[in-house]
């Protein structure tokens, strides 16, 4: 079994391989490409390939992001370097990172500030048990722990000010206890007992929440008891003749596309988490994936979901593709961040692999055009797979983790680029903007398809700037929260927020969200001018999201976090002031839900309450996210 | 920051103004022509260079907000869009500017000449210029002067060249346009011309707009206009107009913009141009008409000294941090951006409050002169004065003024007497001084016979140039006078009494005077601190007593507005018949006016003749509903209240003019057979 499925993922790879190839010919810089930096697990790395454990401590940092065996260091030349063997980046040395941080952030490389490097057992508050839950769920043979390690594990997301007190060993309110249900029946009965007992329950996925919806309520006073999902980890079954999964919501992204791909299909679901993050997460949070032009986000893909709440199992009836049945019940489940029911089963939409996949770039002379041209692709609906537009900044950030050129050729090819694009085609460094592109589909289709993106991008001036430049966009998303580790190592503290908003308010918006962050981190006694920067990262019919980062140098102030909590709520007061929405995909957990009742005015947010008070009247999940 | 300097409460003593330095003095030294031809290189928002007039015309007819107005004006009328579209660029035509160096230079030139020759002195805060510099880089901004002569757009363009800034577009009424020749030399050194009403012409709103914030928007020139509308004939600052302060706003309430700066700018004058001309016009005589020719007879103006002008350019007010907490932008939101939106209540509240405020900064960096306050006792002593009682006078009232918070340009290191008889000197042509007296007079009038109506007339001109330099300085006494006379009127010295009082006299003027609307309160507890402070009064907690020292303060502060609480007096009387509003009936009223006066005899009334006074009072009538417009027929007639007017009267105090009521009446009545 196991040789027959990595020999067909290895005939997979060789497609894909020999349909590089074929176009190698006519590629420009076949040296550039060749030395890749695609930063995605490596799916065919059998040593990936163990699900998540229920001690997660023993493969995930429990105060950063991602593996332990991965991250980003200065070494002692003082070059950066990207630890472990998981990424294509993993063992390289980028040489021009150093330079880019000390000179965007002020930082200085004497200046750390280092994280506490173990937890602090005695911190952590002892657990508050409810004994008869505890007997009862031991009766029913539920996996449980009150392991301080496992408890501080589930207590946070990966908000800026939840991984900063965690550097700090800093620890709040955590879980009293942690369960882990190995299937849709075991969760069942934890709900049941739950109501009986009157503990609080609080559903974990991938535990990459930024929405503090993770967060222990404060003034919760019953036991809190986590409720993670990782072991509800099967593909039940695949039906090939309708196309669908039927997978258990505990499932992360990579291993739900991992296990896919040995049949021969994907889900094509690919948010920049999917490493970590579950499909349960995904129903709860409304969450979008990069490739949504061709397969849509989650509430596009998702054909039948399960919830148990403490009413009961909420579910269809069918597999129906669509119902006139009322208001659809899935979209009370899509974006209910855990405070209806936990989600245990969901049958989706899957495809066959693409037989072709191609990334691609193009830079523009400017963010305006771009963003004309992004506005052109969505209106002749031709957008590929995925489209995202970086700003000059970003730009430079992608030209900073170019790892160390192999030759003396490469690096001559890139200067050639570098002179066409600036010297002889005008280009002035500090404007041009680059639009990274991901095709997919069969081979014919995909060069036809890149030949009419490029022609569109050609009528806003747009070049063709190779696909590694592509390939590199891509890789930022997924470094980039291992990139703020290192940055909290030097007093670096950033995070990134979404929004969605109309075509003819995107510029307006970015500007003036950037200029906002940049005014307030001033007026707030920041020294070094911020990191503010955006990408248009989807592009829709009648609107796109746009995605920020924002990140400043915190020397000089005493309470950093406060400081950063004041700025970006001010920069989604910006957002809303010019058209934003209060979030395309993020959620809005606890973080922004003083903006709810503007967002969806108060009849809306009654509706949703009487949601809640129907099928929660105890509130056993307790989290108080959205409401 | 901008704002909270903004809406602090103000307390006069601490305000810091920046020094000025004399622009005129380089001029002297060397060559205009080779000053007009230097090289010209402004400081630019975001390094932006300006784009050509057809470049920016083809901006704006192609805009998204212009192309919905002309489908829409084209479906209402059945007009062609292509027909509307013509006629929009015939609108814009008409209105652009085409702002050209050349001609800019031309001005620069000529301008020089003459402010050498009228001015002894132009003085500009250059830390002001500096901030505008700042100011410019950083976000589009808007430039507000003040309004008191044809010379201040001049002027303006001119520093803003001289400071190698960018040269503002200027929104200019459609008056000058019809100049042969100086309207275009004008458009060509970046006036844009815009006709003084089209209330519902959806097109012409809708290009003009587009204009202006296209301009705006793209941060290719500041754009300048003035908050008053028009000129001050009267140099009280006037109601300020909020319907281009909304366009210039609107980028940034629907986040088209960061955010845009507005410069306020005083520009005051030692001796106003105009001077006499304004009198004229105020006591009926028709304004010239703009032309090329009445252009070319002022030449006289050349030959007469008009002392010192000052330019205070006033630190730049964010309109992000005004609307901060008063505007929410999201409201915008589900609106194309294109579509023209009318401001919502809270939005107009919002510019009509900032209008006033940005008004008041205007007032407050106004520089005033020792005439000022020569002036101002010139007028409370009809009879004139001894030089001696002048000085003693003049000192007093400078240090009151002083501790009022009054912008005062007084010499240093000169003795009061002295720079009185410069003062005299330059206003020589309003005075008759003899053996020691001063007193306000026709001096160059015609020695030829007279009638008494034109002897009457002459003499009001006096009084009303005159005047015009008083008012200069009212801002700096209104609050405190306003408490003055409440506390005259008022039935007790009890606070609230007073304060109803204060507030009835404060809503009663606020057609008259800059007095933001809702700042009751705050404007009653200004004048209190500033009394108090001045040990004129006792602020208990409920009652309010004058000090034994108080009684000449108060006494000069409440005859600060006798006249115009006389001028309001007498203003219902003369509408007791249902007087029917048409052109002609207001100079009848006027020649009435001044039969009257001349009965009496009594200087104090010359102000009554104020057309501005009883257009104001007219206004304060309407909306304390002593009057009433009744429409008869297509014709409006204003209707008397006589039981609101009696009960104004009892409020108001008697006054001495109330004497003449008689003779009023009869006068009425045989007007009102003589039609």
């Amino acid at each position: 079994m196991a040789s027959n499925s990595s020999s067909s993922t290895a005939q997979q790879r060789l497609r894909i391989i020999a349909g590089h190839l074929q176009k190698r010919p006519e590629d420009e810089h076949p040296s550039v490409a060749a030395q890749e930096c695609k930063a995605e697990t490596s799916r065919s790395n059998p040593s990936s390939a163990t699900p998540v454990p229920k001690r997660r401590q023993e493969i995930m940092k429990w105060n950063g992001w991602g593996y332990s065996d991965s991250r980003f260091l200065f070494n002692k030349k003082g070059q950066a370097e990207f630890t472990g063997k998981r990424y294509r980046l993993s063992g390289l040395i980028l040489p021009s990172l150093k330079d880019w941080f000390e000179g965007t952030f002020g930082a200085n490389l004497q200046h750390k500030s280092p994280a506490t490097p173990t937890v602090n057992l005695s911190a952590v508050a002892p657990p508050d048990l409810n004994e008869p839950f505890v007997e009862d769920l031991k009766a029913a043979g539920v996996a449980m722990s009150h392991d301080p390690e496992d408890r501080v594990f589930r207590a946070h997301g990966h908000c800026l000010h939840e991984i900063f007190a965690l550097r700090e060993g800093r620890i709040g309110r955590v879980p009293d206890m942690v369960v882990w249900p190995s299937c849709h029946k075991d969760v069942e009965k934890i709900v049941e007992l739950a109501c009986k007992h009157n503990v609080c329950l609080i559903p974990y996925g991938g535990g990459t929440s930024v929405s503090s919806a993770l967060e222990c309520p404060r003034e919760e006073t019953r036991s809190i008891v986590s409720l993670d999902t990782s072991q509800m980890n099967r593909i039940l079954w695949i039906d090939e003749k309708n196309l669908t999964a039927h997978v258990e919501a505990g499932i992360i992204g990579q291993d739900l596309e991992r296990q896919l791909n040995e049949c021969g299909y994907c889900t094509g679901h690919e948010p920049d988490s999917m490493e970590f993050s579950s499909l349960g997460g995904w129903v709860a949070t409304r969450a979008s994936g990069m490739k949504k032009n061709i397969y849509g986000n989650i509430e596009e893909l998702v054909v039948h979901i399960k919830m148990v709440t403490p009413r009961g199992v909420i579910e269809k009836s069918c597999l129906g593709p669509r119902m006139s049945t009322g208001p659809d019940i899935h979209h009370f489940i899509l974006g209910s961040e855990g405070t209806l029911g936990v989600v245990t089963e969901v049958t989706l939409k899957i495809r066959p692999i693409p037989e072709y996949q191609k990334y691609g770039s193009v830079v523009f002379p400017n963010f305006q055009q771009g963003v004309a041209c992004l506005r052109e692709v969505a209106r002749q609906r031709c957008a590929p797979a995925s489209i995202r537009l970086m700003d000059n900044e970003q730009f430079q950030f992608g030209h900073a983790l170019k790892p160390q050129v192999s030759s003396i050729f490469t690096s001559f090819l890139d200067g050639l680029k570098k002179f066409y694009i600036t010297k002889f085609k005008g280009f002035d460094p500090h404007h041009l903007c680059v639009a990274t592109l991901l095709f997919e589909g069969d081979r014919g289709k995909v060069l036809q398809h890149e030949k009419q993106v490029y022609d569109i991008a050609a009528k806003f001036g747009g070049l063709a700037a190779g696909e590694d430049n592509g390939q590199r966009g891509y890789m930022l998303t997924f470094v980039i929260a291992y990139l703020r580790d290192l940055g909290m190592d030097y007093y670096v503290i950033g995070e990134s927020f979404e929004t969605s908003v109309p075509w003819d308010r995107v510029l307006d918006l970015c500007r003036n969200v950037k200029e906002r962050i940049v005014r307030e981190c001033k007026e707030r006694g920041v020294q070094f001018p911020p990191l503010s920067t955006c990408r248009v990262t989807q592009t829709y019919d009648a609107g796109a999201c746009v995605y920020f980062y924002f990140a400043f140098n915190y020397r000089g102030l005493s309470d950093p976090v406060h400081v950063y909590e004041q700025v970006e709520h001010a920069a989604r007061e910006e957002i809303l002031a010019n058209g934003g929405s209060l979030s395309h995909h993020h959620g809005v957990g606890k973080l922004r839900k003083e903006w709810m009742k503007e967002s969806v005015s108060s009849v809306g947010l009654g509706m949703l309450k009487s949601v809640k008070e129907y099928v929660d009247p105890q509130n056993v999940f307790g989290n108080r996210n959205l409401l | 920051m901008a704002s909270r300097a903004l809406y602090s409460p103000r307390h006069p003593m601490l305000k810091k103004r920046d020094s000025f330095e004399d622009i005129l003095e380089e001029r002297r030294h060397s060559s205009d022509l080779r000053y007009a031809l230097r090289c010209y290189t402004p400081t630019l928002y975001k390094g932006l260079v300006p784009c050509k007039a057809s470049m920016l015309k083809s901006i704006v007819l192609q805009s998204d907000h212009l192309q919905y107005v002309i489908k829409q004006v084209s479906s209402e009328s059945g007009d062609s869009t292509e027909c509307v579209a013509e006629e929009a660029s015939l609108i814009l035509d008409e209105m652009a500017h085409r702002l050209q160096l050349s001609t800019v230079r031309f001005f620069v030139f000529t301008l020089s000449k003459a402010f050498k020759r009228l001015f002894r002195s132009v003085c500009v805060n250059e830390e002001g210029i500096q901030r505008l510099q700042q100011a410019v880089q950083e976000h589009p901004v808007v430039l507000l002067p003040s309004h008191r002569s044809y010379m201040d757009f001049l002027m303006m363009s001119y520093l803003l060249y001289m400071y190698d800034l960018p040269l503002p577009v200027i929104a200019a009424g459609m008056d000058f346009m019809s100049m042969k020749f100086v309207g275009e030399m004008l458009r060509m050194s970046g006036a844009f011309f815009i006709r003084r009403s089209f209330g519902g012409d959806k097109l012409y709103w809708a290009v003009f707009s587009e204009y202006v914030k296209t301009m705006l928007r793209n941060g290719y020139a500041p754009i300048e206009f003035f908050l008053e509308g028009t000129r001050s004939r009267t140099c009280k600052s006037l109601t300020p107009k909020t319907g281009l302060l909304n366009i210039v706003m609107e980028p940034f309430f629907k986040g088209e913009l960061f955010d845009v700066n507005l410069v306020p700018v005083s520009i005051s004058y030692e001796r106003i141009l105009e001077e006499s001309l304004y009198a004229r016009e105020l006591l009926g005589i028709p304004k010239p008409k703009e032309s090329t020719s009445g252009l070319l007879k002022a030449r006289r103006v050349l030959s007469e000294d008009y002392g010192s002008m000052y330019v205070y350019f006033g630190h730049p007010v964010s309109v992000r941090s005004l609307t901060e907490g008063k505007i929410t932008r999201s409201q915008y939101n589900l609106l194309p951006r294109c579509i023209p939106q009318k401001p919502s209540a809270d939005t107009h509240e919002f510019l009509n409050d900032t209008a006033f405020r940005l008004v008041r900064i205007q007032e407050g960096n106004m520089v005033l002169k020792p005439w000022v306050l020569i002036a101002t006792l010139l007028l409370q002593n009809p009879d004139g004065m001894d030089l001696s009682s002048l000085a003693e006078q003049t000192d007093w009232l400078r240090h009151l003024a002083l501790a009022f918070g009054a912008f005062l340009d007084w010499p240093d290191h000169a003795a009061c007497s002295e720079v009185i008889s410069c003062s005299l000197a330059l206003h020589r042509h309003l005075l008759s001084v003899s053996a020691g007296h001063v007193q306000l007079s026709v001096t160059d009038a015609p020695q030829v016979e007279t009638t008494p109506e034109e002897a009457v007339f002459h003499q009001a001109v006096v009084v009303l140039s005159c005047a015009s330099y008083r008012n200069q300085i009212l801002h700096v006494f209104l609050r405190p006078a306003l408490l003055a006379v409440a506390m005259q009127s008022a039935n007790s010295n009890r606070k609230d009494d007073v304060y109803n009082c204060f507030n009835f006299l404060r809503n009663m003027f606020s057609s008259e005077f800059i007095l933001c609307p809702g700042d009751s309160v705050q404007d009653f507890e200004e004048a209190c601190y500033l009394l108090m402070k001045r040990g004129v009064l006792q602020v208990l907690e409920h009652e309010i007593v004058m000090s034994a020292s108080g009684h000449s303060t108060l006494a000069f502060l409440s005859s600060v507005l006798d006249p115009f609480l006389q001028g309001y007096q007498v203003t219902p009387h003369t509408q007791c018949a249902n007087l029917i509003l048409r052109r002609f009936e207001i100079s009848v009223f006027r020649f009435l006016c001044v039969f009257v006066i001349m009965a009496s005899g009594r200087l104090k009334c010359y102000e009554a003749l104020s057309s501005d006074l009883q257009k104001n009072a007219l206004a304060a009538f309407l909306r304390l509903k002593a009057v009433m417009k009744v429409k008869v027929g297509d014709q409006v007639t204003l209707k008397v209240n006589k039981i609101a007017v009696n009960s104004l009267e009892d409020t108001l105090g008697k006054s001495d003019v109330i004497s003449h009521q008689n003779s009023w009446w009869s006068s009425m009545a045989m007007f009102e057979i003589a039609i």
